[in-house]
């Protein structure tokens, strides 16, 4: 009955362990097609990579996050295609009596010699529109995913950049891009919103009606009608409120860590073997200090979601006909709290996806610190010492 | 006299202190240095913390730019050098630093390392892979810690990494900038032996920065001393261990311990007095006036010339200058 | 007269460390980091621990008092203080007794002057802290009594500098400020882990030079951890080398230096570069320090040992002595 002591001490491989083990093998496998000898090479770099997924399969809430996020970027990617209903099927139009019907009811529209002519189903109720709540939400997920995507891809490399500039170089640049960068973070990001709301829609309107391909690139991005191509505009215009807010705290960060990173000495090392600064930056300092902004990026992307939600709950964000998760709970909170579900339902996936994100981000701080994958290391390799 | 391999010349290095606007003051790390150094010998550069030799070692590979003087490498002045000429420089000269725990990229792996520098100059070699793996085993390496990452060695096996990144182009000229104070003593003599061997092979220049006079003497075939950002004394090893001149390195001899109980009764006592001040606002004259036992009046006043006083033993006290 | 020689006339214990183990449950393992230290300490000598980074010799200094964080703990063993003449185990006395004793009769000094000070408050108001908390002085006499300290740790301008926080001092006068905090009680045992190890060579002779002195002036017992053979020379009567959490040999300064038996012993004194010394090559111990999870089979010096017999591997080497007051554990030595 010595396993149960030993269990303690050692790791045991569970199916996610077995999992993630084959999802890394099956991706060096690929790597190893491409580049013959890759993985040889890179034994080390490989093992790591299963040790932080074995630290992440040992966090309940970390399998939870994801469990989570990757719902959220499926119902992101395919809600729309699956979506019951589209979002522009305003079935109040033609029967009234699909206004604001509670969730799980079920309409049936009968013509006046009383056959059933339509069954329609709404699981989670409709809108005052007759609207599928479900479809909506299906369709809100798409434009907090982009959004929280382009943000992300746009804000963050801008912020990275100033950061790895500003720490590096020092001295004047630093206080330019440093002075500047304070000047973005003193700016509410709400007020900033809400004064682009007011002017850049109507100059990014004409831009996207007038050009073909933007107004494809949108509609597909937004999984939304061509001929809601003017609707882009708010959403496109908090889009870039959001980002003009959201690089200063990665400056700071990446600021702050290159003034220590560059300190290493094997940044000198590198200098005095005559590598390029732009080297030195993108593969010393940066692959070295990246760890916290990739926490702080998950973490984020919850927040961004929050944002374009509180935006469009201001009314900033989403015009009708189009949906996003804050634009439902503003059309809804009017009905509240008879109609709650209008509220609930958007409220609740906003949550999710949140939650999701931000115990992503956590037990990320966990995984990536080589400390935790150390110990889990040497459970394993007690493991493998066991069975033999 | 053959010509020096590097050449320096009044060479002064000033850190500013950044005040809230202005520059407040500046730390004279470096305050007008000038010495030689030959082809094949090793000029050992020895001085407490703070007294500058790092910084001297870092602005003789051009790592730092200074505030004033020039160096010159086979007669260049080298803070002159730009583009493909800069980069020969780099190859030609290299530095091996103190801490191997914080010289390798700990995301890099060993051949990764090992690779920049052959890549940066663009050493074509048939197999780069045996190449590596043949230097690693000059150094007591093996094949299979080629895919390593650093955080799998030792210290004294990340130095010697560290020691195959920078000897593998092949320099001429290398300052080791205290090599083995990270270290333990057995694994300091491994890697000291390690690096007069690849003297002799490869017929290296070295500049050997270190705070031990023990390693100093052993490694050096010249030293000089430095105290407060200026050179003291500069002597043939054995001449400044035998008959030390300056009051300031006659201190800092008495003051190593010596691993002998019986000399360490008799050995001659130099009282140490006071501590060495603050290289912001160095002392008038003679920096070490405040701290000299032998003090004359013109030590407050007037700076001592650094003046050969025996042939290839140089002192820079008033005691032994005509004024 | 030999140095070191005296000290073996004088017989009385102050300080008995019987078979030590101290280990860390770390997440690797448990590292064994001392396995099995004995020594004693004679009234008025000091005695030095010497010996490589991570051969416990730090973990020795601290054990003593107990002073060994969590994952750490004692596993077995005895540390018996002689207070007047009759032994108490200090590992048995509770955490209240031993902060009493800790701090009065036995002091310490650690390598790091500037971790051991509170920038917050004046080196006078540390000093006169330790005596107040040991109710040793009144608040008022204390502080009177801490001039008085700083003067004898030689510090210029004592009445100054009493007032000065740790920030407005050099390293070196923080290192004295803290050995004036660590006199400030007369203890009868110092305990210095490293003491110059941060400072310079001329502020090191300084230092050394002023615990030498106190040790005469206040009749102290000093235990002075170090990995530099030459602060060994010029400081010590008796030495203990430590390797891989074991002693491997014990004698007078006299013995190790010039009479080392232990290969070990042998090899580290022959790595360090003697400047007064015209050396060719220097020696070095091949390989390195083992780990201490999985130490080696039987004598721990084996893999790197130039002379190992068929048994080093195999079982332990006993510690004998070979001379009088002079222990190797080597099997070499055991007939």
């Amino acid at each position: 009955m010595g396993s149960s002591i030993a269990s303690k001490e050692t790791y045991e491989k569970k199916i996610l362990d077995r999992f993630s083990d084959k999802l890394v093998d099956s991706i060096t496998n690929l790597i190893d097609k491409v580049k013959p000898g890759w993985s040889e090479r890179n034994k080390s770099k490989i093992d790591e990579w299963k040790l932080m997924f074995y630290a992440f399969n040992r966090s309940p809430p970390g399998i939870i996050g994801a469990i989570l996020i990757i719902s959220f970027i499926l119902i992101g990617l395919f809600g729309p295609y699956v979506a019951p209903y589209s979002y522009r099927e305003f079935l109040y139009i033609e029967y009234p009596d699909t206004y604001l019907v509670p969730p799980g009811s079920t309409v049936t529209i009968t013509n006046k010699r009383g056959d059933i002519v339509k069954v329609f189903n709404f699981p989670l109720g409709t809108d005052k529109y007759g609207r599928d709540l479900l479809s909506l939400i299906l369709y809100g997920a798409r434009v907090s995913l982009i959004v929280s995507l382009i943000v992300i891809l746009l804000g963050v490399p801008v912020g990275i950049l100033l950061g790895l500039v500003a720490g590096y170089f020092g001295g004047k640049v630093d206080e330019v891009i440093m002075r500047i960068t304070d000047i973005f973070l003193a700016f509410p990001a709400l007020i900033l919103a809400i004064a682009f709301a007011s002017v850049l829609p109507e100059r990014i309107r004409p831009i996207i009606i007038q050009s073909g391909i933007l107004k494809q690139v949108f509609s597909v991005f937004f999984a939304a009608d061509v001929r809601d191509a003017a609707n882009f505009a708010p959403i496109l215009s908090v889009i870039l409120a959001i980002i003009l807010v959201w690089w200063p705290p990665y400056t700071r960060i990446i600021r702050g860590s290159v003034l220590s990173a560059k300190e290493n000495l094997y940044v000198e090392a590198a200098k005095a073997l005559g590598v390029s600064t732009w080297k030195i930056l993108f593969k010393h300092i940066l692959p070295n200090i990246i760890s916290p902004v990739l926490v702080l990026i998950t973490l984020d992307i919850g927040s961004v979601i929050l944002m374009e939600a509180s935006l469009s709950f201001l009314g900033l964000g989403a015009q009708d006909p189009m949906v996003d998760w804050g634009k439902i709970v503003y059309d809804g909170a009017q009905y509240f709290p008879d109609r709650w579900w209008l509220v609930i339902f958007p409220g609740l996936a906003t949550f999710l996806a949140v939650l999701g994100w931000n115990l992503i981000g956590d037990t990320l701080r966990d995984v990536l610190d080589p400390r935790t994958r150390r110990s889990i290391e040497f459970k394993v390799k007690r493991g493998k010492a066991e069975e033999k | 006299m053959p010509e020096p391999l590097v050449r320096v010349e009044n060479l002064k290095k000033y850190f500013p202190i950044k005040g809230i606007f202005f520059t407040r003051a500046h730390v004279k790390a470096v305050d007008g240095v000038s010495f030689e150094i030959y082809r094949g010998e090793t000029l050992g550069l020895v001085g407490e913390s703070g007294c500058g030799k790092s910084t001297t070692g870092r602005l003789l590979i051009r790592l730092l730019e200074p505030t004033a003087g020039h160096v010159y490498f086979e007669g260049k002045n080298i803070f002159k050098l730009k583009g493909e000429e800069l980069k020969r420089f780099r190859r030609k000269a290299q530095i091996i630093l103190q801490d191997p725990y914080s010289s390798l990229n700990p995301r890099m792996t060993i051949f990764e390392i090992i690779n920049e520098a052959l890549e940066v100059h663009n050493i074509k070699v048939p197999d780069k892979e045996e190449f590596i793996v043949d230097w690693l085993r000059r150094v007591g390496l093996e094949r299979h810690h080629l895919y390593r990452y650093p955080h799998e060695f030792s210290g004294g096996q990340r130095q010697r990494i560290a020691i195959v990144r920078s000897l593998i182009i092949k320099p001429e000229f290398v300052v080791l900038d205290e090599p083995t104070s990270a270290l333990d003593v057995s694994v300091q003599a491994q890697i000291l032996d390690m690096l007069k061997e690849f003297q002799r092979e490869l017929n290296l220049t070295y500049l050997f920065i270190s705070h031990d006079l023990g390693v100093v003497k052993y490694m050096s075939d010249r030293i000089a001393v430095m105290y407060l950002g200026k050179i003291v004394e500069l002597a043939p090893a054995d001449e400044l261990f035998e008959k030390p001149l300056h009051p300031y390195t006659q201190m800092l001899l008495s003051s190593i311990p010596i691993p002998d109980p019986e000399y360490a009764l008799k050995k001659p006592k130099v009282k140490v007095i006071g501590e060495p001040p603050s290289p912001i606002n160095p002392p008038p004259g003679c920096r070490f006036h405040p701290r000299c036992p032998r003090k004359l009046d013109i030590c407050d006043k007037k700076e001592p010339p650094l003046i050969e006083v025996e042939r290839d033993h140089y002192v820079a006290c008033w005691l032994y200058a005509k004024k | 007269m030999i140095k070191g020689m005296k000290t073996l006339g004088l017989k009385r214990k102050i300080l008995e460390v019987k078979d030590l183990h101290v280990h860390f449950y770390t997440y690797a393992g448990v590292v064994k980091a001392i396995s099995g230290v004995s020594f004693e300490i004679y009234e008025g000598e000091t005695f030095c621990l010497v010996g490589e980074t991570g051969c416990g010799k730090s973990v020795t200094s601290r054990a003593i008092t107990k002073l060994i964080e969590s994952p750490g703990k004692i596993v077995k063993g005895q540390v018996l203080f002689y207070r007047d003449g009759s032994p108490i185990d200090l590992l048995k006395l509770s955490d209240e007794e031993l902060r009493r004793i800790r701090g009065r009769e036995i002091a310490y000094i650690f390598q790091d002057p500037t971790a051991a000070l509170d920038p917050l408050y004046s080196v006078g108001y540390q000093i006169a802290e330790t005596m107040v908390a040991h109710n040793t002085a009144t608040w008022k006499e204390a502080f009177r009594r801490a001039v008085d300290i700083l003067k004898s740790v030689l510090i210029p301008d004592p009445e100054k500098r009493v007032k000065n926080y740790p920030h407005e001092l050099s390293g070196g006068m923080k290192q004295r400020v803290v050995i004036g905090i660590s006199l400030s009680n007369k203890p009868k045992l110092l305990i210095a882990d490293e003491p110059t190890t941060a400072v310079d060579v001329t502020i090191q002779a300084q230092i050394l030079d002023l615990l030498r002195k106190l040790r005469q002036e206040e009749k102290m017992t000093l235990l002075l951890i170090t990995h530099n053979m030459g602060v060994v020379a010029e400081m010590c009567d008796r030495v203990a080398v430590m390797y891989a959490g074991k002693i491997v040999e014990i004698g007078t300064v006299h013995q190790i230096f010039k009479n080392p038996q232990h290969p070990y012993t042998k090899g580290l004194l022959k790595a360090v570069p003697n400047p007064l010394i015209k050396i060719e090559k220097l020696e070095s111990i091949p390989g390195t320090v083992p780990n201490l999870i999985f130490p080696p089979s039987g004598c721990r010096f084996h893999p790197r040992c130039p002379r190992k017999l068929d048994i080093c591997d195999k079982k332990e080497p006993p510690l004998i002595e070979v001379e009088e007051g002079h222990k190797v554990a080597c099997w070499l030595y055991v007939k």
